[in-house]
């Protein structure tokens, strides 16, 4: 027998039960299977590049001549005398120096969002909220920087200054992070310039301003949380092009100094060994590409759950 | 002598008179006009019989009964109106007629559609593809968004003639200039090979009428032509699909949450009601004499001119019900002040009130009944 | 339209001022000067040279100069090989960057599209995992690492084509393929997205009701529509192609202009270096120039604006 409440309950698609945006889109981030599996392996490679120098008893750095004598003057191959994953010709550890060019890998990822988010954000909010000069000028920066490729911005950046105190600072790094960096803000600001573009019509900001409340506080508590959705993604999907091209750079020659084991410079010194010992040459390959892949499907997971489109719907 | 396609097309166009593109005194227009007065006699036939339609969406919530057991017919050149209000099943229906409904998650789960004589659901997909624009024609709501921004507008309606009428490009796009002027749209010839974003939403509108009527259909499905265009607009429109309509003989079926339109193009009216129809009579007798307690409440709802300043807007209390598992009983019994305990315990049946084709689906208004 | 047009082709001027002016500031913010060599020159020539190439003459009338001569096509002086010009480096290998260019892009253009095409229409269909692997493999695996791995096995391995050169089309399969892997990938992605949309919109619902075929709603209703936001992101593919060239030079020994680049990286050769970024970079503009410009064509909404 149909009860009153039974048939006062509202029809399927108005049923709703209340969640954050967030709780929504956690829950759709979770059932994307390729998204959690990525998301497991950026907290590996975290892990990996805290801990790198723990789990092994090589130093990156060190040579083992003795076993490539051992081994007929030629690179060790894997699981042999203690290597896991075998060594180059001159008897650094491969596994070393694979968890060595994850630690620097996961730190030029760290660096270049912090340095993204520090400048991009204010700056990119800056633009959209006063509008006018100050937007315009950010228009045409940013029109600028797009017209300047990035890859040979960042080259041209690296090889001026390699040669300087600068250029090797942190091992060649601190180039690295401000090369990538410089070029990698703007896109951000953009974003967040556009979210704010959007936002600043609202109603609820048309009551924040009529209350009062003023305009760092308007920006900062109300806008920017909702902007935080296509700002995350960005930063998601940004690393696996600073990772990029930090490998480029290793492989050209102008990013981390050696001793340090960029998965780049790895690359390149696997490729002379190619035909004879590929592990030199696989393995930093297949590094850089679990890596790559892992961001990408972490940061389209977290895009499509963020979607606001899709909000409400499972 | 046999009525082919053609012919019984025409015949459903234009029971009273000829078509233009005919010529009495050729050999051929006699035997045309002869088809025609046999024709006329073989008119028994509704132009649409729709029975027992039940379509359903499956949903991860659950079955959701969109359209559950709806039987209603239509009379060639008739114009017939659904009415009810958001979510009752009335744009679903016509979708189901053409068999449009998105298919997952939606589906026909049950009926017979009996267009012209053929049953659609019988047929195979490509045969329902070729009965659509052809012999069906459909006007969505939103005008926007209904058309496609990177073809011309011309294009967009001389691509149905060039396909389903055999035109080559050049009488298509006369047909479709033709049909611009018809539905209103000044320096025809010229607006061809505009798009769709240089018109305004009533232009795009007639637009949309234009393609829907290209092929000169027997049937036109209008799903709420005017709800998203301006008032002044809206009475524009309408007078044009009523116009239009009564030229070519065409059937209309009319969707919408707007009694006022209802009474001013229908000749019959359908309320529904969560997926039913729960009332269906000719268009003075649901306006002079409503039998069902929606019905009432639509009515009611409307304001009008007469009332005090003022005063309150009259709502009809409650929401419709869930449609994922509706109860045997009578689905408006929540939201119902004349409800008494056998409303909640069956589902009344369609049956007729005053004429015979007055039905009402409510307990309250049979004979016998405790409403009077 | 043509005041679009016109607007866009005069941007390019600021544009590749700008990028000069910084090149130009970059280079001579190096230290070392350009004769550096492992073996220093002895102070004598240094100043010698300084003369004869102008050194010693202030910033900006330095700076005019090679501004000036660029904009006559004088792409200078290598400072490594003296008496060789970036004009004869040029000459040299344009027309074969050129080729491996554009092959890679076509070929990016026609495989990535109708990938993306079909994997959204049969959703989780194998052309959609079909689709989802090339992504997977132009995605996570960078051009430089995919070129040596398509030579492990198909060149050392199976020998199908050789290692390296560029002496007919046996040659020009390998360089293409791994240059076009991620253009392939990001163009098949986005329209694969951008179809999905399309799907969605009403006037495909509208199409349907008209009784068109499916092939006809596919490819005439919904493909250009859906390649409008795909056009967009041409540009910088292009772009990506144009600096991921002369990685794949390197690596298949392609006798291109790539390789004069990456000389003058490790180098040093400044005068190589500013060159090639802006001839790279110049390029790189009118590409996207003409992107936009197409992209401007193909949207109705923007022509007729």
């Amino acid at each position: 027998m149909a009860t009153r409440t039974q048939s006062l309950e509202a029809p399927a698609d108005l049923q709703h039960k209340p969640t954050s945006l967030w709780r929504d889109a956690l829950g759709r981030l979770v059932k994307n299977r390729l998204a959690v599996v990525g998301g497991i392996i950026v907290v590996i490679l975290v892990f990996l590049a805290v801990f790198g120098p723990f789990l092994t008893p090589w130093n990156y750095a060190a040579q083992d001549l003795k076993s490539v004598a051992a081994n007929h003057n030629a690179p060790v191959p894997p699981l042999k005398f203690g290597h896991l994953f075998g060594t180059d010709n001159l008897g650094h550890d491969l596994f070393s120096r694979l968890l060595d060019g994850t630690r620097i890998s996961m730190t030029v990822a760290l660096v270049v969002q912090v340095v993204v988010l520090f400048i991009g954000i204010p700056i990119g909010a800056a633009a959209g909220w006063f509008g006018g000069r100050i937007d315009n000028l950010l228009m045409r920066f940013t029109d600028v920087v797009y017209a300047f490729p990035d890859l040979l911005f960042v080259i041209l950046l690296s090889v001026s200054l390699k040669d300087t105190w600068f250029g090797n600072a942190m091992d060649g790094l601190l180039l690295v992070f401000v090369a990538i960096g410089v070029v990698a803000w703007v896109t951000m600001a953009r974003i967040v310039r556009g979210q704010i573009l959007s936002l600043k019509e609202t109603e609820y900001v048309e009551a924040a301003r009529a209350i009062g409340v003023s305009d760092f506080k308007i920006v900062t508590r109300h806008m920017l949380p909702n902007a935080i959705g296509p700002v995350i993604v960005a930063v998601t999907l940004g690393i696996p092009a600073a990772i990029l091209t930090e490998a480029v750079l290793g492989f050209l020659g102008i990013g981390a100094n050696p001793p340090r084991a960029s998965w780049g410079t790895l690359i390149n010194t696997g490729s002379q060994w190619m035909s004879s010992t590929p592990h030199l040459l696989v393995f930093p390959a297949l590094a850089i590409a679990i890596a790559l892949l892992s961001f990408t499907f972490l940061g389209d997971g977290l895009r499509d759950a963020l979607d606001p489109k899709l909000r409400g719907k499972q | 002598m046999t009525l082919t396609d053609d012919d019984r097309q025409t015949a459903g166009a234009a029971v009273t008179e000829l078509p233009d593109s005919v010529d009495i005194v050729t050999e051929e227009g006699r035997r045309l006009a002869q088809q025609l007065v046999d024709a006329r006699e073989h008119h028994a036939r509704k132009l649409l019989e729709v029975r027992n339609l039940s379509t359903q969406f499956f949903t991860k919530e659950g079955v959701v009964h969109a359209v559950d057991d709806v039987s209603f017919e239509l009379d060639y050149g008739e114009t017939l109106g659904l009415v009810g209000e958001s979510g009752c099943g009335k744009s679903v229906t016509a979708l189901s007629l053409t068999r449009l409904v998105p298919s997952p998650p939606g589906k026909i789960v049950a009926g017979e559609i009996i267009f012209d004589g053929i049953d659609l659901m019988r047929l195979s997909k490509e045969e329902m593809r070729l009965l659509r624009g052809k012999k069906i024609g459909f006007i969505f709501q939103d005008p926007m968004t209904s058309l496609n921004p990177t073809l011309t507008i011309g294009y967009q309606i001389a691509e149905s003639a060039r396909i389903h009428m055999g035109l080559s490009r050049r009488a298509a796009d006369d047909r479709a200039v033709e049909l611009l002027g018809k539905v209103g749209i000044p320096r025809a010839r010229e607006r061809m090979g505009d798009y769709p974003h240089q018109f305004s939403g009533g232009m795009r509108q007639r637009v949309m009428i234009a393609i829907a009527l290209a092929c000169d259909p027997m049937l036109l499905l209008a799903d709420e032509p005017t709800t998203a265009l301006d008032v002044t607009i809206q009475a524009q429109i309408l007078d044009l699909i009523r116009s239009l309509s009564e030229e070519f003989g065409t059937a209309v079926i009319l969707i919408t949450h707007d009694l006022g339109i209802a009474a001013g193009m229908c000749n019959r009216v359908n309320v529904m009601y969560a997926g039913r129809i729960v009332e269906t009579a000719n268009v003075d007798d649901v306006f002079e004499r409503p039998r069902m307690p929606y019905t009432w409440g639509l009515m009611d709802s409307l304001p009008r001119l007469d009332e005090e300043r003022g005063a309150r807007l009259r709502t009809i209390e409650g929401m419709p019900p869930d449609l994922v598992s509706p109860p045997d009983a009578c689905r408006f019994a929540p939201r119902c002040t004349y409800v008494r305990d056998v409303c909640r315990e069956h589902e009344p049946a369609l049956t007729a009130r005053d004429t015979a084709d007055h039905l009402a689906r409510c307990w309250g208004t049979e004979s016998g009944g405790w409403i009077k | 339209m043509t005041a679009y047009i016109i607007r866009r082709v005069l941007w390019l001027i600021p544009v590749l001022f700008i990028v000069s002016v910084i090149t130009f500031a970059l280079m001579h913010a190096a230290p070392g000067g350009p004769w550096q060599r492992e073996k220093p020159l002895p102070p004598a020539n240094v100043a010698l040279l300084n003369e004869k190439y102008g050194l010693n003459d202030p910033m900006p009338v330095q700076y005019l100069r090679w501004a000036g001569n660029l904009v006559t096509g004088d792409l200078g002086p290598s400072y490594k090989y003296l008496g060789r010009d970036v004009n004869d480096m040029v000459a040299d290998g344009w027309t074969i960057t050129l080729q491996l260019g554009v092959m890679a892009f076509v070929l990016a253009v026609l495989l990535g599209i109708p990938l993306g095409v079909i994997a959204a229409l049969r959703q989780n269909g194998a052309p959609d995992y079909a689709a989802t692997a090339v992504s997977v493999i132009g995605i996570a695996i960078p051009s430089f690492v995919l070129s040596y791995l398509l030579v492990l096995v198909f060149a050392s391995g199976m020998h199908w084509f050789p290692t390296g050169g560029w002496k007919g089309p046996n040659t020009w399969v390998m360089p293409t393929v791994a240059l076009a892997a991620f253009p392939i990938a990001a163009i098949a992605r986005y329209t694969r997205a951008s179809m999905l949309e399309v799907t969605r919109r009403d006037y495909v619902r509208t199409a349907q009701s008209k009784g068109l075929k499916e092939r006809t709603i596919v490819v005439i209703h919904m493909i250009r529509n859906a390649l409008i936001p795909v056009v967009t992101i041409l540009g910088p593919i292009f772009a990506g192609l144009v600096t991921g060239s002369f990685i794949i030079e390197k690596i298949f020994y392609i006798p291109g202009i790539g390789r004069f680049y990456i000389d003058a990286i490790s180098q040093r050769d400044y005068g190589v270096l500013m060159a090639m970024t802006m001839l790279y970079a110049a390029v790189v503009a009118i590409m996207n120039l003409v992107v936009d410009i197409g992209y401007a064509w193909i949207d109705p909404r923007i022509r007729y604006n």
